[in-house]
């Protein structure tokens, strides 16, 4: 370890003043502080699904099919009498899991890329964004599906190919600020101490452009649950009996003249987790762009 | 102009061969045989030998590859692996459905975006603007097929007042207004929701500048200086957005048209990937990236309406 002081990184206090400020704007926000408690009350719920959910998700029970709404089954039962809210229970750590997972690990490789690319510069920036650019010639719904008809319906390949559509976003968000802070005086004093571009990159860079990349992670956290939604919709999601949201929907779809509850419920359930998502996304955005501060 | 068209067209020759290979590569590592998918499990080792002799799946994937790229070139882009009809015409079969969906909902969205987005910076932190951002953040945190769904419960099923299923009928202007109604609702909102957005920040940027004053202090009447002087210059971050986002709006209009059974390019991409189909698949997504790397261009252009400064050079 050097003895030298890194330039560029705050001091102590200053960075803990920085922080405090950035909670506070947030919290100014009321909408997002609603998006917090509306995503964590489905966190919560998800993750004591086995203690509190009522029935078995996957029991089914010939006596109680297509239920409405009662006592017993508080959101009703489907065609093979399961109970839905159990389901939906169980549904909401597929979900969350498959979302976290695929924008975790696309977070973690697009800013690799972006980062590597940018601090680069020169050829292996425009090789590297060229790819990247071809892969963002698709819309991202399709590239997933053709990405999970080819590994075929399981979890890990439906993370596999949601977070290959979200890489090449990542990789260029990272890329565009990083290439404005390596100009900066305190990476050239870095480079001036003799820091090696590794440690440039990690200490210097990337608590820079940190707080971009996590916006766009809640957002994109959005758009992943809402992908793996629609590919379960559409047939190539984890496959049944297994809870998921988008399957039930494909589903209820099926039942949709007698039943449409069985479609609605986790339609609705979708809903209220991507859109607390996005108010989250919202307020952290207004907190690290003043100019679109709300208050 | 032109001469800047040719370039950029030119400049998408590159992309277009690099997503052409991507895609000879993917279908290729896509399970399962589609000799075997189109004479089903029962076929014997012959037939199923020469069907793959007919469709050269027993040649190097080099020569496939070259083969490939001269035919896709030629326009020649094979027959589909299932139905045996030339993939070029079935994709041009339902290419118009697909076009009449996003365009509709592109107007739906600027026509109630814009001046939603207009409006609810002109009122900023009031209860209008409040209001307005989280309808239209609920607006684009709905999967299309959701909100598909709820529209077909009430409007269709509830209501009566559209049909069930927005099947193929285009012999008359008020049949096909009356299928694309529902679907071109259910995109148009979300693009709406999108559309509003980014026009409301983009305004409250433009409002705060010095030309808005000054118009402002040379006696011109307000309704002018929004609509005229501010909406202007704050159009071009719209249309930026509006073109990204249709790439959103092609993956939505697959769910979209899964839920009303509406033909078109969405439906038809499902329906390769489950039988496999690789010639089909292949043929859809070059020209899924053939409408992006047009679209994209359009953008471009449109600045220069917008805007007389932007040069194309």
């Amino acid at each position: 370890m050097s003895a030298v002081a890194d330039p560029g990184l705050p001091a102590k206090t200053g960075r803990a003043l920085l922080i405090a400020q950035a909670l506070k704007a947030f919290r100014a926000n009321k909408l997002s502080s609603v998006g917090v408690v509306i995503f964590l009350t489905v966190v919560v719920l998800a993750l004591l699904a086995p203690i509190i959910a009522p029935h078995d998700p996957l029991e089914q029970n010939i006596l109680h099919r297509m239920e409405d709404p009662s006592a017993e089954f508080w959101l009703g039962t489907d065609s093979y009498g399961r109970d839905i809210l159990s389901r939906l229970l169980y549904g909401a750590r597929i979900s969350l899991f498959i979302g976290v997972a695929a924008i975790g690990s696309a977070m973690l490789i697009g800013s690799t890329i972006g980062l590597y690319a940018g601090y680069r510069g020169g050829k292996v920036d425009a090789v590297i964004m060229q790819a990247m650019d071809v892969l963002l010639a698709f819309p991202a719904l399709i590239l997933g599906l053709v990405i999970v008809a080819m590994l075929g319906p399981s979890i890990q390949n439906l993370i596999i190919a949601i977070s290959l559509t979200a890489i090449p976003p990542f990789a260029r968000i990272a890329r565009a600020p990083t290439i404005v802070v390596k100009e900066r005086d305190f990476v050239e004093a870095c480079r001036a101490l003799g820091f090696n571009d590794t440690r440039i990159m990690l200490l210097h860079v990337l608590p820079n452009i940190l707080s971009e990349i996590l916006v766009m992670g809640s957002l994109w956290l959005a758009t992943a649950i809402r992908v793996e939604a629609s590919l379960s919709f559409i047939g190539l999601g984890v496959k049944p009996p297994t809870a998921t949201w988008g399957g039930m929907i494909r589903e209820g779809f099926e039942k949709i003249l007698d039943t449409p509850w069985l479609s609605v419920f986790p339609g609705l359930a979708i809903l209220l987790v991507v859109f607390s998502l996005n108010l989250i996304g919202d307020g952290l955005r207004d907190v690290i762009d003043p100019k679109t501060r709300t208050d | 102009m032109l001469a800047y068209v040719a370039r950029r067209l030119l400049l998408a020759v590159p992309t277009l061969l690099a997503v052409m290979t991507l895609v000879f590569v993917l279908v290729r590592i896509v399970p399962g045989d589609p000799a075997q998918t189109i004479l089903g499990d029962q076929a014997s080792q012959e037939a199923l030998m020469a069907m793959r002799e007919r469709l050269g799946l027993n040649r190097p994937l080099w020569e496939q590859y070259i083969d490939f790229l001269r035919d896709a070139l030629s326009g020649d882009w094979g027959n589909s692996m299932v139905t045996g009809h030339p993939i070029l015409q079935e994709i041009l079969n339902v290419l118009p459905y697909t076009i009449d969906l996003t365009v509709a909902s592109l107007i739906i969205g600027a026509l109630f975006g814009i001046p939603l987005g207009v409006w609810s910076a002109l009122h900023r932190n009031r209860l209008v603007d409040y209001v307005t951002r989280v309808g239209s953040l609920l607006g684009l945190s709905f999967p299309a097929f959701v909100s598909a769904i709820l529209l077909l419960l009430v409007f269709s099923i509830e209501l009566n007042w559209f049909p069930v299923i927005s099947a193929g009928d285009r012999s008359s202007v008020g049949e096909v207004l009356e299928n694309l109604a529902l679907p071109a609702i259910n995109l148009g909102l979300i693009m709406t929701a999108y559309i509003t957005r980014v026009t409301r920040s983009s305004m409250l940027n433009v409002l705060g500048e010095d030309y808005i004053r000054t118009a402002h202090a040379k006696g011109l009447p307000n309704r002018a200086v929004i609509w005229i002087h501010a909406l202007r210059n704050a159009l071009i971050p719209v249309v930026t957005v509006v073109g990204l986002y249709l790439g959103i709006l092609i993956g939505n209009s697959v769910l979209t048209e899964i839920v009303f059974n509406r033909p078109g390019l969405g439906k038809l991409i499902v329906g390769a990937l489950s039988q496999r189909d690789y010639t089909m698949l292949q043929g859809l997504m070059v020209i899924y990236t053939f409408i992006i790397i047009i679209v994209n261009l359009l953008t471009d252009l449109t600045y220069g309406l917008i805007d007389p400064r932007v040069k194309y050079s």
